[in-house]
């Protein structure tokens, strides 16, 4: 049997009329405006960066990388990502899942809340839990009185960092989930999947791409984060200082090589998130346009 | 297998979709919940998926209460409106998906599974696809993967939410007869939601009339379009004539003149009269009938339309008279209605 109504979901080229092209001299200007300010603005800091990194040329460099409180910053950088950004996504699934798939009460002020982070200075929250957990705290007598650290050790800097960057997972996953809606988890119940099936073969295929894009943006924020850490974790050299802390503090010892070094590799950082957001944006969008075929 | 839906009513927050339905469906039989959108039809449909659950009242499967199982062990095949393929699988991984997720004993191999999924590719006509993926399948076929995905369980009952709708004409009469020769060799027991008269009409062996939370009538097609038992059905299925007349001594009144219809049973007074535009014998003469002048005629498919404006008030019913019908160059036409009802007036 044919099928004649098969359709192409071709991009649609939108051919603009001569009426709303800019002249040429106003299209040049425009987009003059637009290199001149990302060059100043992005390209050339990073640039000084690597510079200034390799100012006393690449011995220093990797010295400077290897030495044991930056070995120790960079460690303690992977760490709380590797506990943050993993608790993020279980969060962010289960807060996106609970929006986009069923009804409850208290839902809108959910998604509110879920965007707080980015509404509030990261100072305010690290201070948020120095007065709950400081000494002085709400529950700093019982924490102390237990022996737990919290404040100025790897927990308290944990929590931060948790705390920072818990919309980026759940923010990218709402929007796709609802877009999605419940059809497919139907489908599979009605085969006969348990939940976790349901889950595991049809809901996190459909939602794998923008979970990693979510992912990348956490653990970039989540390495790079200052304002928050920087309250809680006490700068303690070799124990509590992350990458971002150990940078402040070599660039205010005036040892601008060391400083650079550290930060050349957050910058790298960026560079490689930047590139494979890229790259995921390309695949991802020819899998939402997949999506629409349907 | 057998469905009985007993006294079920189902609220959402409160407003209630189904208002104390009851309906029997035959083992094998293939039926039609027809009815406009808001009647209720997609919610009885999920009712008896097990998509939802009744507020009140019982759905049974056989002689055994379904109404507390989950849609798992209800064991339905079930086709939804946009299919809802998972887009990540190939086509005999949609398949095979029920088969893959049973537990223990009763999970084929994988062998068997991709074997029973070639097996029903061949049954819905699309064999050789195994390896396309949803997105490269235009709507007619990813229908038939849908409805091959829904049989691979061995359902004890198929159901349909609007089948056809996302389709175009062409196709959908295409897909309406596979549809029901699919049946006729399975012999499954199917349930279809639609809006479309034409479609469940002709493709239905009983055709359930919904309407706001209701069951309006059940019947066969002949049934529901020759005797229609509510002034909504005469409305929503084909077309028809509403009159407002009176009724007096068991005679029917139109204004100040007796039109020729005994009504013995109907109780005195007003009434609206409704009757279908084909359903007409027409008269010479007038003493008992309905006349008017004509006031527009169109010409539709084999037959012409002509539009009259009957006594004072200018009411306005239309008949269908055949092509070349003399009666139809006359500037005034006289008739009385074949079959008829008489509903308390509105």
């Amino acid at each position: 049997m044919a099928d004649p109504e098969i359709k192409s979901y071709e991009p649609y080229h939108e051919s603009r009329s001569a009426a709303v092209t800019e002249s040429r001299p106003a299209q040049a200007v425009l987009m003059a405006i637009a290199f001149a300010f990302l060059g100043i603005f992005l390209l050339l800091p990073l640039i000084i960066v690597f510079h200034e990194a390799l100012a006393k040329g690449i011995g220093a460099y990797t010295q400077a990388l290897v030495e044991p409180d930056a070995r120790s910053a960079i460690h303690l950088t992977l760490l709380v990502a590797a506990i943050s950004v993993p608790l993020n996504v279980v969060f962010g699934i289960s807060a996106a899942w609970a929006i986009a798939k069923f009804e409850f009460k208290g839902k809108a002020f959910l998604t509110t809340l879920i965007d707080l982070p980015f509404s509030v200075s990261p100072v305010i929250s690290g201070l948020v839990y120095v007065l709950l957990f400081g000494a002085q705290g709400l529950l700093g007598g019982w924490l102390k009185m237990h022996g737990i650290q919290i404040l100025f050790a790897v927990p308290g800097i944990v929590l931060a960092t948790v705390f920072v960057t818990f919309p980026f997972v759940a923010r990218e996953l709402i929007p796709l989930m609802q877009e999605q809606g419940n059809g497919d988890e139907e489908a599979a119940l009605s085969l006969g999947a348990n939940g976790w099936q349901t889950f595991w073969y049809v809901t996190l295929p459909n939602i794998k791409w923008g979970l990693l894009y979510g992912v990348l943006l956490c653990n970039a924020r989540a390495m790079g984060e200052f304002g928050a850490v920087s309250v809680v974790s006490g700068h303690i050299r070799g124990l509590t200082n992350t990458m971002p802390l150990h940078v402040e503090i070599l660039y205010n010892e005036y040892n601008a090589v060391g400083a650079f070094a550290v930060a050349s590799l957050l910058a790298g950082l960026a560079l490689v998130t930047l590139v494979l957001k890229t790259l995921l944006e390309m695949r991802y969008g020819a899998e939402l346009a997949a999506t629409r075929g349907h | 297998m057998e469905v009985r839906v007993a006294n079920v009513r189902k609220e959402f927050e409160r407003f209630p979709a189904l208002h104390d339905v009851s309906l029997d469906i035959k083992s094998g039989e293939l039926i039609a919940l027809l009815g406009p959108s808001g009647s209720g039809k997609t919610t009885l449909l999920r009712l008896i998926a097990g998509l939802e659950r009744p507020t009140r009242g019982k759905i049974f499967f056989g002689d055994e209460d379904a109404s507390q199982k989950s849609i798992q062990e209800r064991n339905v095949g079930f086709v939804f409106q946009h299919y809802a393929l998972f887009r990540h699988m190939t086509v005999a991984d949609n398949i095979g998906f029920g088969l893959k997720v049973r537990h223990g004993p009763s999970r084929p191999p994988a062998q068997e599974i991709r074997r029973r999924a070639s097996e029903l590719l061949d049954l819905v006509q699309l064999s050789g696809l195994e390896k396309r993926y949803p997105a490269q399948l235009s709507g007619g076929q990813r229908q038939r993967v849908a409805l091959a995905r829904a049989m691979a369980i061995e359902p004890k009952v198929l159901l349909l939410d609007e089948p056809f709708g996302a389709l175009d004409a062409q196709v959908r009469r295409e897909l309406r007869r596979w549809l029901r020769e699919i049946h006729d060799r399975t012999g499954h027991t199917t349930v279809f939601v639609t809006h479309d008269q034409e479609e469940a009409l002709e493709l239905a062996d009983r055709v359930v009339v919904m309407s706001q939370g209701r069951i309006e009538q059940v019947g066969t097609a002949d049934d529901i379009y020759d005797t229609p038992n509510s002034p909504f059905v005469y409305g929503f299925i084909g077309e028809s004539n509403a009159l407002p007349v009176k009724v007096e001594n068991g005679e029917i009144w139109l204004a100040d003149r007796p039109i020729g219809l005994a009504a013995p049973h109907a109780p005195e007074g007003d009434a609206t009269l409704y009757f279908r535009p084909h359903d007409v014998e027409l008269l010479d003469g007038c003493s008992g009938c309905i006349a008017g002048t004509v006031a527009a005629s169109r010409r539709v498919a084999g037959t012409r339309r002509v539009e009259l404006e009957i006594g004072g008030q200018r009411q306005r019913v239309e008949i269908e008279l055949p092509v070349g019908h003399p009666a139809a160059q006359k500037s005034r036409v006289a008739f009385r209605p074949g079959r008829w009802k008489l509903f308390p007036a509105a």
